[in-house]
Parts: C-alpha cells; sequence; structure tokens
C-alpha cells in the first residue's frame, strides 16, 4: 500500500492532512495515533470507502478511487468496528461475503471458522454475538479473501484480557502465514509486541514513519548503573567526554551517551576501584515515544 | 508531507484475475436479506389483509351492495373479479405506494445505519453493482406487494362471489376467463408507477440515509402531488403528475381498450422513474461511506 499526500477535508476540518504511508510486502505495520488523529478515515480512503481531497492511494499499484473493487482484490480488512447483518447466523453472514467475493471464497467459510475458533456458534445469530466475537468473524470474513494485505482498524477494541491475547496471537499467526498487516491502533502494547514499522499520526499528520528500533534508537539510550560506591562513580562519569550523568527519583544513577562513551566508563570505573554490580541499557518504552511525538507536535 | 523515514518502493505485487461475482448474484443475497427481516412482512401482510377485511366487510353487508363511484362497487357480489378491481381502484393511491416506499426507503439507508455498507463496499463487487441490486430489490418487493394483494384479493373475491363474468368500465360485460386476464393485465401496468415510486424511494434512502425519513418523504412526496391538483390554477399539472398514472390502468379494463392513458402513463411515469435513479446512481456512486 502506498499512499501520497493524502487529504481528507471536511468544510474547515482538515481530518488528514499530506498523509504519505508506505506499508511494504511482508511487514506488519502500526499505524499509531490518538482518537481522533485520522487513522480510521486514512484507513477509509485508503479502501477506497471514502474520496481523498488530495493525494492518492494505491493498493498493489491500482487505485481504489479509479479501479473500484477490482482494486481491493487481495486487500481485507475492517474499519471501526466490523459490522454484520445481526438477523443472519455468523455462517451465513460470511457466505454472503463469500457471494460477494466471488472465486473460491465460499469453499473456505469452515476453514476461517476454524481460525478464528467460530465454528461452534457459527450458526447463531450475529445480533446475539459478544464484542469478541463479532471482532473475529471480522478477521473471518476478512480471511475469506485469501488477503495478501489485512487492514485492522482497533482490532483489540473492547476485548477483555484474554480476547485481545487471543487476537494478538491471531495477527501473529496470520503474520507468518506471510499476509501483511496494517495494524491501526492506540494499544501501545499491542504495536510494540506486534509490529516492526510503525507511523504516528497526530492531528491529520504523520509525526513519524519508519521501524519501530529506528525509532527507539533515535529517542537515545539511557544506562541504569549501580555500584559498590555511586558517589566516586559520579565523580568518574562527570569527568568523562560525551556523558551525561544524572540520579532517577530513587537514588539511583542513570547516565546517557554513546557506546563508546560508555564502554570507556565501565574501564575507568574498574581502573578506579569502583565494582560494576549492573550497567542496564534502559530503552524508550514505544509509550514514551508516542508521547513525546504527539505532545511535540501538538 | 511529514515523512521522517524513506522507505524504498513496496513490491509490485502481482494481479492475477479475479473471478468477480455478477450483480445477480448480489440481488441474491439482497432478496435473501430481505427474507431473514421481520419488517419485510409487514408491507406484505398489508397486502394480504387489506383485501381479507374487504372482502369480510362486504359479506357482512350481504345484500347491500356498496354503491360507490367506481361501476365496479355496484357489481361486487355479482362477480369475485370485481374484488381485485376495487381493491386496486383503493390501494393504488396509498397502500400500494406505501408498500413500495416500506422496503425502497429503507433499502441503502438501513445499510448505511448499521454499518454494513462499508462491509460489502469493501469486497469484490462495485458500487454500481450494488445499488443496481438495491433498486432491483426495491421493485420487486414492491411487485410482490401488489402481486399478493391481486392474488388474495381474486382468491376472496371468487371464494365469495364465484368466478363469473365481470363488467368493465365501458359497462360492457367480459366473461370470466377474459376478465381475469384484464385484471393480470391491469395489476401488471400499474407496476409502472409503482416502480417509479421505488425508485423515488431508493433515491431519497440514498440521499437521507436514514430509513424513517427515506419512508415518509417517499409517501410525502407521492401524497404532495395528489394534492397539486387541487390547488386551483395548477389543475392542468394533472396529467403530469405520477399520482395521476396510479389510475392509467383503467384503460386496459375499457371496451376497446383505452390506450391513450396507458402510453401516457408510461413516458410520465419514466419522467419520474428516470431522474431519480440515475440521482440514487450518482449519489451512490460517489458518496463517502464513512458511518458504522
Amino acid at each position: 500500500m502506498l499512499a501520497r499526500g493524502l487529504v481528507k477535508r471536511y468544510k474547515e476540518v482538515l481530518a488528514v492532512d499530506h498523509v504519505d504511508l508506505e506499508v511494504r510486502a511482508g511487514d506488519v505495520y502500526g499505524f499509531l495515533g490518538p482518537n481522533g488523529a485520522g487513522k480510521t478515515t486514512t484507513l477509509r480512503m485508503a479502501l477506497g470507502l471514502i474520496t481523498p481531497s488530495e493525494g492518492t492511494v494505491e493498493l498493489f499499484g491500482a487505485d481504489p478511487m479509479r479501479a473500484g473493487a477490482a482494486a481491493l482484490h487481495g486487500v481485507a480488512g475492517f474499519v471501526e468496528a466490523p459490522r454484520f447483518y445481526p438477523y443472519l447466523s455468523g455462517r451465513k453472514n460470511l457466505e454472503l461475503l463469500a457471494a460477494l467475493d466471488g472465486d473460491d471464497a465460499r469453499d473456505r467459510i469452515d476453514e476461517v471458522l476454524d481460525t478464528v475458533e467460530l465454528a461452534p456458534r457459527a450458526k447463531h445469530r450475529v445480533g446475539g454475538y459478544s464484542h469478541g466475537m463479532r471482532q473475529r468473524l471480522g478477521i473471518a470474513a476478512a480471511l475469506l479473501r485469501r488477503p495478501r494485505l489485512l487492514i485492522l482498524d482497533e482490532p483489540a477494541t473492547g476485548l477483555d484480557p484474554a480476547g485481545m491475547r487471543d487476537m494478538r496471537l491471531l495477527i501473529r499467526r496470520l503474520a507468518q502465514d506471510g499476509i501483511t498487516v496494517l495494524l491501526s491502533s492506540h494499544q501501545l502494547p499491542e504495536v510494540q509486541e506486534l509490529c516492526d514499522r510503525v507511523a504516528i499520526v497526530n492531528r491529520g499528520r504523520i509525526v513519524y514513519e519508519g521501524g519501530l528500533s529506528d525509532l527507539r534508537a533515535q529517542a537515545g539510550r539511557g544506562y541504569g548503573l549501580r555500584t559498590d560506591d555511586d558517589t566516586r562513580a559520579r565523580q568518574i562519569a562527570s569527568g568523562l567526554s560525551d556523558l551525561e550523568v544524572g540520579v532517577d527519583p530513587h537514588g539511583a544513577l542513570r547516565v546517557h551517551g554513546p557506546e563508546a562513551a560508555i564502554g570507556r566508563l565501565s574501564v575507568a570505573l574498574g581502573q578506579a576501584g569502583v565494582a560494576i554490580l549492573s550497567l542496564t541499557p534502559e530503552l524508550a518504552t514505544l509509550e514514551d515515544l508516542f508521547f513525546r511525538l504527539t505532545e511535540e507536535s501538538a | 508531507m511529514s515523512v521522517a523515514h524513506a522507505s524504498p518502493a513496496p513490491i509490485a505485487a502481482e494481479r492475477p484475475r479475479a473471478r468477480r461475482p455478477s450483480t445477480f448474484t448480489v440481488l441474491r443475497w439482497e432478496l435473501r436479506k430481505l427474507r431473514s427481516q421481520k419488517r419485510t412482512y409487514l408491507g406484505l401482510g398489508i397486502a394480504v389483509l387489506l383485501p381479507l377485511i374487504f372482502v369480510l366487510a362486504q359479506n357482512l353487508r350481504s345484500g347491500h351492495p356498496h354503491g360507490g363511484d367506481i361501476i365496479y362497487a355496484t357489481y361486487i357480489t355479482r362477480s369475485g373479479l370485481a374484488t381485485p378491481v376495487l381493491i386496486l381502484f383503493w390501494a393504488s393511491a396509498f397502500f400500494l405506494p406505501l408498500i413500495a416506499s416500506l422496503v425502497a426507503g429503507d433499502v441503502v439507508a438501513n445499510e448505511d445505519a448499521n454499518g454494513t455498507l462499508k462491509t460489502i463496499l469493501t469486497r469484490s463487487v462495485d458500487r454500481g453493482q450494488v445499488i443496481a441490486a438495491k433498486v432491483a430489490t426495491a421493485i420487486l418487493y414492491a411487485t410482490a406487494g401488489a402481486l399478493t394483494m391481486a392474488l388474495v384479493a381474486t382468491v376472496a373475491g371468487v371464494a365469495s362471489w364465484g368466478f363469473h363474468s365481470v363488467i368493465t368500465f365501458s359497462g360492457t360485460i367480459v366473461s370470466a376467463p377474459k376478465g381475469l386476464l384484464l385484471i393480470a393485465a391491469a395489476y401488471a401496468f400499474y407496476l409502472i408507477p409503482l416502480a417509479a415510486v421505488a425508485s423515488i424511494g431508493v433515491l431519497l434512502s440514498t440521499l437521507t440515509r436514514n430509513s424513517a425519513a427515506a419512508v415518509v418523504g417517499t409517501l410525502a412526496f407521492t401524497l404532495l402531488l395528489a394534492l397539486v391538483k387541487l390547488i386551483p390554477g395548477l389543475e392542468g399539472a394533472g396529467p403530469y403528475l405520477l399520482t395521476t398514472q396510479y389510475q392509467a390502468w383503467q384503460g386496459l379494463l375499457a371496451t376497446p381498450t383505452d390506450w391513450a392513458p396507458i402510453l401516457h402513463s408510461l413516458w410520465v411515469s419514466a419522467l419520474y422513474a428516470g431522474p431519480a435513479l440515475i440521482a440514487a446512481y450518482l449519489i451512490f456512486l460517489r458518496r463517502d461511506v464513512a458511518g458504522g
């Protein structure tokens, strides 16, 4: 999926502001942002449900606004909560959608029901399904299309902890099967656990796009340091170039600097007879980075 | 633009040809959805109950033929075939348009409100196929309502008063089989202005995205048209109003057949249905599906 310069205006409101996205084959791509940031509007444009005010989207090289349903071949998913006909059973809903998919989608109904573990309830009306069951039926409906790109908008929203865990396991399994996943979420642990690349959107604008590891590296590394003589260690660290040293609220030492400077510090401490009890790299969490980026852009 | 990271171009994946579903497949599922909804049977219930209530009421006052402003009213107990004609005469102005609007006004708006429109529009069918199937569904439902009413009225009328020769609007008597044929033709012809009502209903359903507003709006539109010709100075508009076409079928029950109102009704109905369908199609094709 390739989006270039996507804009969506609703009269005076700029919901999406020149968004560029690039989801590559094999990615598990996190699309992060606070509520109202423009994630769902972007995904709706990607699926051809709403027309961009400016910009283009391509799905495997085809623009859904120009090519219509043909552009969605190999693409599946849902935006916001998946919706079904409540007066039909889960299986009948899937039969309907399989009929609208053509090809051999109908032959895969049993298989996808098994995948999402809904087979025992397939004959029940969707109107009686729990939220989690509907989410899973949404995944099943997407899998009917044998997608190469799966677009999921907040798939774990409203699920209980066990449901969230099951959803993550399912997404990971699908990704391992080779399906490219575009996962919109504001659940940071979910994205941190599943995604290798992310885009962070705030107020309609992308504030970061790239690898999750790159993002965390960009944030700079800190190290927690414990020694048998913290006062002496702090004096030594302060004397070395490229290092910043401080004390956290619990009184523990924290040093910031490139790996080479940290190496020099450990040698210097050893030469001074200060025993290092622990030297622990502390990566910024996605949550730290998310708030830093979204608050900076606000 | 605000990209902080440049990435290589995505791999251009091959796009194998997909076997796309036909519009008939979409229609088949539209009808299946319709059959599964309780509200579908509300309109059909009206179509069944109205003739039954009418026949029952006439039976209760047997021996006192109803005197009305239509020749069939005085003929009702002489032939069961007068019943479907009378029912069509009375139901054509309100009840049958009501039945048609119940589904036509709901067919797009309901899916919009429930969010299922986005579900079907992210499958392998084009928007044009979806709206075509929905229009066909609305017209087929209106047809089912009218034919149900015709069937129930004919069976109940014949059961009560026999399968006898019947009078025409010209006052001549035709045999029962020929009368039955003419009545079938009259109902079939009435479907044309009724299809125009359904088309207007689908337009309002697409436009308003609100089932109740579309159903009421469709009925209000037809009632408004009926009132137009009562306004002094606008009597001349009468022949061009859709509501006037509701009675054009009577030309088929004249001897000889009066083709003038029938042909007139054909193009007037098309004048209402055509723009409504084109507008509904264009709106549906271009609209943002942002609900649900």
